[in-house]
């Protein structure tokens, strides 16, 4: 009886504690991943929603109405605000105050401003205001009043003014397409090209080549021909911004100042107490559209961040094209060829070291050896008309994604040998014994049978390389880069251009930016972007790993 | 051709081996005599071979002839060196580091362990099959093609001949004629080993090497093995090395016994079997150790 007592085990010793304490780690672990993703997606993701505008009256000495969308509300201390010199009420120690976007910072000088509760009353949402989103000055909050088009005059109310207005957009719309297009493709490339003439000529004089040199003539008259072609489009310019010219509104802000917009500077009109849902959505994915398709606007504080995913993923992916071969040869060397002595051991430890070097280190380096020193040759040898202007001696996408193939070599070595390791004895045997020679084995069985290895190192370079920052911003990441490097001019891909990088752009957007309070969603915003662009590479590249691991199962783990 | 001790017996002067207190005497005494039955054409030929991993002395002085288009089975406790000694007729030792051989191995006449010979080239005409099967992931028809491709044949006519005469050579023909781009993974073991010798075939060695290739199946598919030993040796020169002596019995023409890195008694497989001349092999063959 007392045996059978003893044994039942109690609850300490039958390991429910410890099964506890594990699951509740994990649990932990899980709740701070959702935590993260959760702020950072809902905060990024609500900030294209059109929320509604308010109109406040204000009182005491600062009279008048203020308009504007809610930004955020906090309780503060009264003599934190008076520390601050801002006017505070008496008697109380605390007060709530409201954030109001308030756009117009033409006419205010600043986007935000902070209301205390006890300056305002009578909080209401009037239905017919618009919001302007312009292409310069950020938002503009008021009433629309006048359009004014082909020389007539129209006044009246929102909703007579509303069909009108949108046909004037659509006509803004079509012609700053035209113009982008004229600008940057077409003038570019003449650029481009009169660029290129500019160095043959350079080239030539360098060279020594006499001036009469029939050489020089012809580029002469490709330069008049460009130059004509410059001219032409220089007209169709002046005409598409002539008719672009045409059209203004006529608005009133909330304290019934009177405002002309162009409708040129108009990127969109909109007004969102009046919206219906679907309305609402509909702007939430123009918006959102925009946001991944479009270049910046504002100091990046407005527009998209094409560029920047643009930047991401093509130096990501040279990345990946430079670490994989060289890591993969590497971990072969070591694995298959090198003699297993104490100083393979040694470069073993050293290459695993190697992933704990700090990133702005390799940033340092990429600095001094990629680009001052590997770069500045190449320019002298093979740039000298461009001089003193660098080509490669100047931080650019070849460096970054050189660096960054640095940074990730030891994780494709690693997992590769690891990946070697583990083909059976066996399988090397059986295609030895049938007459193959080593290399032959090795191409024809082991590294097939090893892809799966060399995926899971890509992988892990993968997202340790996009999530980096620190180093590209020596070796090639700029703020604002004037032109993507993939375009239409030949050789098509530019290596030695500056690009933009999300990860940069979040660090730029949130702590160099003139208008912090009108940044920090797009922080977020670009922060939940690079996260679902970093899974999604991880995503596919661990699809093409599964696939391949079902190819050549029951060898790979 | 070596000279061959007279009336095709055993090896040595048989008793006093088991009699002799040193081994060192008894390697003096057959230091010159190579161990050889009947008068069968020579396949391989062993002559005062010694086998070291590093410092280790694996096999001792061995001599032997295996004579060609037969099966010539080598048994004996675990650790004897019999899968040592099959596995140098490929050179597949050369994969271990640290290993020396001393004295001479020739396959027709050609010494295999010379340094300039091309040890691909041996493997093509030496087979090799092994305990485990040990199927490519990938499909059956490649596994079967494997050391054509090697070869640089890649003609589909060619390839699609001889994968099937191999697989019919194997007897797998029947069972994979309508799955060949399956993968060889998904074969059962038994499948899987025939697939590997029909692999090994495709090559037409000249020597067919089994070490243990039964020792991982079930008994149905052993026997099938078995068979296909018993057809293919017409064919091939088979040397298979097994624990099971009953196995060695019904497949083999000759027997070799090994024990301790020492080749003990070869002769052929009745006479070792029923009137062995050594006691060594007699206590082993009633089971008395090993």
């Amino acid at each position: 009886m007392s045996l059978m007592a003893n044994r039942r085990p109690d609850w300490k010793t039958s390991g429910t504690p410890w099964v506890w304490l594990t699951a509740g780690t994990v649990a932990f672990s899980l709740i701070l991943v959702l935590g993260v993703l959760g702020m950072v997606g809902y905060q990024g993701v609500i900030h294209f929603w059109p929320s509604s505008v308010v109109q406040i009256s204000l009182k005491g000495n600062q009279a008048g109405t203020a308009l504007g969308e809610v930004a955020g509300s906090e309780t503060v201390s009264v003599a934190r605000l008076r520390d601050q010199g801002l006017q505070t009420p008496e008697g109380v120690k605390q007060v709530e105050r409201l954030l109001l976007k308030t756009g117009n910072r033409k006419i205010y000088g600043f986007d935000f401003k902070w209301f205390n509760a006890t300056d305002y009353d009578d909080l209401s949402v009037p239905p017919d205001v618009a919001v302007i989103e312009r292409e310069e000055w950020g938002n503009f909050y008021g009433f629309l009043v006048g359009l004014k088009f082909d020389g007539q005059v129209l006044k009246g109310r929102r909703d007579q003014l509303e069909l009108k207005l949108s046909e004037m957009m659509d006509r803004r719309y079509e012609i700053k397409e035209k113009i982008l297009r004229v600008e940057k493709s077409e003038m570019g490339a003449l650029n481009y090209q009169m660029d290129k003439i500019r160095l043959e000529r350079r080239k030539l004089e360098l060279d020594q080549v006499p001036g009469s040199d029939p050489r020089f003539a012809s580029l002469d008259s490709r330069v008049s021909e460009l130059e004509e072609q410059y001219i032409v489009l220089g007209e169709s310019l002046k005409e598409l911004n002539q008719e672009i010219d045409r059209d203004s509104i006529e608005m009133i802000t909330t304290q019934g100042e009177s405002v002309t917009l162009d409708v040129k500077d108009l990127v969109r009109v909109y007004f969102p107490n009046n919206m219906n849902v679907f309305q609402k959505f509909t702007h939430y994915f123009a918006k959102l559209w925009e946001f991944v398709s479009e270049d910046p606007r504002e100091a990046n504080t407005e527009g998209g961040i094409f560029p920047a995913i643009f930047g991401t993923v093509a130096m990501v992916l040279l990345m990946a094209v430079l670490v994989t071969p060289f890591g993969v040869v590497a971990a072969i060397y070591l694995n298959e060829y090198a003699a297993q002595s104490a100083l393979t051991k040694v470069i073993r430890i050293a290459v695993n070291n190697l992933a704990g070097v700090p990133s702005v280190v390799y940033g340092v380096f990429g600095l001094g050896f990629f680009v001052y020193f590997l770069g500045g040759t190449i320019d002298s040898l093979f740039f000298e008309a461009n001089a003193p202007a660098p080509v490669f001696g100047t931080p650019g996408l070849m460096w970054s994604s050189l660096t960054l193939a640095l940074l990730t070599v030891p994780v494709v070595i690693v997992s590769t040998e690891e990946g070697l390791t583990r083909i059976p004895r066996s399988i090397r045997e059986g295609s030895l014994a049938l007459g193959a020679t080593k290399a032959e084995t090795l191409w024809r069985t082991v590294l097939p049978m090893a892809t799966p290895a060399m995926m899971t190192g890509l992988i892990l370079a993968v997202a340790r390389a996009a999530g980096e920052v620190a180093p590209l911003m020596m070796v090639g990441v700029v703020k604002l880069a004037p032109a993507l490097p993939v375009d239409g001019n030949f050789p098509f891909i530019h290596l030695d251009r500056k690009f933009m990088h999300m990860g940069f752009h979040i660090y730029d957007v949130g702590f160099q930016s003139p208008n912090v309070e009108a940044a920090r969603p797009l922080v977020y915003a670009t922060s939940f972007l690079l996260i679902i662009l970093i899974i999604s590479l991880n995503m596919t590249a661990i699809k093409i790993r599964n696939s391949l691991r079902e190819k050549y199962n029951a060898t790979e783990t | 051709m070596q000279p061959k001790p007279d009336g095709a017996q055993g090896p040595n002067g048989p008793n006093n081996f088991a009699a002799t207190p040193s081994v060192k005497v008894d390697v003096e005494q057959r230091s010159s005599e190579v161990s050889s039955v009947g008068e069968q054409e020579a396949c391989l030929e062993v002559e005062n071979m010694n086998f070291y991993y590093g410092d280790v002395k694996a096999l001792n002085n061995i001599n032997i002839i295996i004579p060609e288009r037969k099966v010539t089975a080598f048994i004996g406790p675990s650790g004897c060196g019999k899968s040592t000694l099959i596995r140098i007729f490929n050179r597949m030792n050369d994969l271990i580091d640290g290993t020396r051989l001393e004295g001479s191995v020739r396959l027709n006449g050609t010494e295999i362990y010379d340094p300039d010979l091309n040890v691909a080239d041996l493997r093509r005409r030496v087979g090799m099959v092994f305990q485990k099967p040990n199927p490519f992931p990938k499909s059956i028809y490649e596994n079967v093609a494997y050391g054509l491709r090697i070869q640089g044949i890649n003609n589909r006519a060619t390839l699609n001949a001889t994968v099937e005469k191999a697989l019919k050579g194997a007897a797998l023909w029947e069972e994979v004629k309508d799955r060949l781009h399956e993968n060889a993974l998904s074969l059962s073991g038994g499948q899987q080993q025939r697939l590997v010798i029909a692999r090994a075939i495709a090559i037409e060695p000249e020597v067919l090497l089994l070490d243990e290739p039964a020792s991982a199946l079930d008994p149905i598919s052993t026997l099938k093995i078995e068979e296909l030993i018993y057809e293919l040796k017409s064919k091939y020169t088979i040397v298979i090395v097994t624990h099971n002596m009953q196995q060695a019995a019904r497949v083999s023409d000759y027997t070799a016994f090994m024990y301790l890195g020492d080749l003990i008694e070869y002769d052929e497989t009745k006479k070792l079997f029923s009137t062995p001349s050594i006691k060594q092999t007699e206590d082993y063959i009633t089971g008395r150790y090993g």
